[in-house]
């Protein structure tokens, strides 16, 4: 028999690529991505050094903006339309209706990581490339999309609009992304050394250039458990509103 | 699977939505719940779906009275808006939904396609389901309920939306499956409550306010025997003071729309018929017709929960 998980995962996906969204995501996210790193900018000739650094840093950015699109409409449509309802009254317990939708958008994540691989292939024939180093950086992007994901699914769980999840999943995203990191500069002491590393660009960052800590895994790992266990914990509360 | 339920609570902030219910239901019973809008029928049915969590009270599933998934694999729920996945295939929803509740892999096919026959499916069966009428909707929502051959089916108005053909087709339907399992259905309509349930629940603001089978019911709020008849050959006000100063019969009540009709209503626990058509023989009056009228189900529905 299979696990729920994954059938609840293997129907998102066919969703996905049913409708426009796995489409549009993987276009947009390889056109920018690509457009930025082969052509525009400071891009790889530029620096004339042979590694993916200057892809690391759009995706980040690219990613930064489509999780949330592809996390948006997981619970809050289920809860719009009521679909939730079948899904719970179903032999599957919360965390692995949670579970499922997170691993369909982390293999959606994966797939258009897959679609890079010629940036890499492109790059080791261009030039001598740190093949550890890379791995580590892709290691670093699929970590934090499990991150975002995660904190995407939680933005969903919280409202049954979409765009309300979108936007909370973005308003969450950029503390992580981008302030934490400011919060460390204007401040000082512990305080600044507890913002950085809460900063999610610093544990990115560390592994794009391909320094493999393990406390950056101890931390994508535990930011995405706290998300996704907060997003279990507000479905099961639906019967006290 | 028996279902026993005891004192359930359940309120939504001030409002309470299900007062201290308690009954039991026993497998091979189709019990109907009856009652007006916001009665608590849905919220009873939730509870039992485990959908929603009771404030109190616990709910017996045979043995057991455990909120596990286990538990809901033995359940089948069709709820009240039938939410369905719109863009997706009827079969694929069908297989998707029998994998989730653990109907074995290899088994899948087959159960896909007697769900397609059984509910009538089979000339929509590729389309998607947003693409259905409400009737074909509803008929997948109910094939989705019963496709891992649940012990237990819940049914939260079964038949809206359906044609009449339908509502009889899937009224067997249900009746036949009601013979093994243990079957709650909710509805507004009351003849469908009269035709497909051995046992009838009206629920008013949260209480049970009459528990039995439909003929139970009749004879509690029967009492008085009504009987029409028409007759002919004599004066309206000589037969209604005739009939009326017999001591059996309470009441008589000429029909304004239907001339020489009158509407007459027995004393309680006494049988008027004979008396009736006596007087007519001693004053040569000509009776035409005679039927005895039903305490239909709806006064008693308004009975009870007009107040």
């Amino acid at each position: 028999m299979k696990s729920p998980v994954w059938i609840l995962a293997k129907r998102e996906l066919a969703s996905f690529f049913d409708s426009l969204t796995a489409y549009l995501m993987l276009v947009a996210f390889l056109g920018f991505s690509g457009f930025f790193t082969w052509l525009f900018g400071s891009d790889v000739f530029m620096r004339k050094e042979a590694d993916l650094q200057v892809f690391f840093n759009i995706a980040k950015w690219t990613l930064f903006f489509f999780i949330p699109a592809i996390t948006m409409k997981m619970l809050a449509e289920e809860k719009k339309t009521g679909t939730i309802e079948l899904l719970l009254t179903k032999a599957v317990s919360t965390r692995q209706i949670v579970l499922g939708k997170f691993l369909a958008c982390v293999i959606l994540v994966c797939v258009a990581l897959a679609f890079t691989l010629p940036y890499y292939i492109s790059v080791a024939n261009l030039g001598k490339i740190d093949h550890g180093a890379t791995l580590c950086g892709y290691l670093g992007l699929i970590l934090m999309s499990m991150t975002y994901v995660a904190i995407g699914i939680f933005a969903s769980s919280i409202t049954n609009n979409q765009i309300v999840a979108f936007l909370l999943a973005l308003f969450i995203g950029i503390f992580f992304h981008f302030l934490f990191d400011v919060f460390s500069y204007e401040t000082s002491g512990f305080v600044s050394q507890l913002f950085a590393n809460l900063s999610m660009s610093k544990h990115y960052d560390s592994m794009a250039r391909g320094v493999l800590d393990p406390k950056d895994l101890v931390y994508f790992g535990s930011v995405t458990l706290l998300a996704l266990f907060l997003a279990e914990l507000f479905i099961s509360n639906r019967s006290k509103s | 699977m028996d279902i026993k339920i005891e004192n359930l609570n359940k309120s939504f902030g001030p409002q309470k939505a299900v007062n201290n219910i308690s009954f039991n239901i026993k497998s091979g019973e189709i019990v109907g719940f009856l009652g007006p809008n916001g009665a608590g029928k849905t919220t009873t049915m939730k509870m039992i779906t485990q959908y929603l969590e009771p404030d109190s009270g616990s709910i017996w599933y045979g043995n057991s009275r455990q909120i596990d998934p286990s538990i809901r694999k033995e359940i089948g729920y069709l709820p009240e808006h039938n939410p369905l996945y719109e863009e997706m295939q009827i079969l694929d929803y069908l297989a998707f939904c029998a994998s989730l509740q653990g109907v074995n892999q290899s088994t899948i096919p087959a159960r896909v396609k007697e769900m397609v026959r059984l509910c009538g499916l089979d000339a929509e069966k590729h389309k998607k389901i947003g693409e259905l009428s409400k009737g074909y909707r509803q008929r997948v929502g109910l094939a989705q309920a019963i496709i891992h051959n649940p012990q237990v089916l819940i049914l939260d108005e079964p038949t809206t939306g359906l044609d009449p053909n339908q509502i009889v087709e899937i009224r067997e339907l249900i009746k036949t499956l009601g013979k093994e399992k243990t079957v709650i259905l909710s509805t507004h309509i009351l003849p469908e409550v009269e035709a497909t349930c051995d046992r009838i629940l009206i629920i008013n603001k949260g209480n049970i306010v009459a528990d039995g089978t439909v003929s139970d019911l009749r004879k509690k709020s029967e009492g008085r025997q009504i009987v029409r008849v028409k007759i002919e050959g004599g004066e309206r006000n000589e037969i209604v003071q005739t009939l009326q100063s017999k001591e059996e019969i309470y009441m008589v009540d000429p029909m304004k729309d239907i001339s020489n009709a009158y509407e007459i209503q027995s004393q309680i626990g006494t049988n008027i018929n004979r008396i009736i058509y006596r007087s007519c023989v001693e004053h040569h009056w000509d009776l035409l017709e005679m039927t005895n009228l039903e305490t239909k189900l709806e006064d008693i529905f308004r009975d009870l929960t007009l107040n």
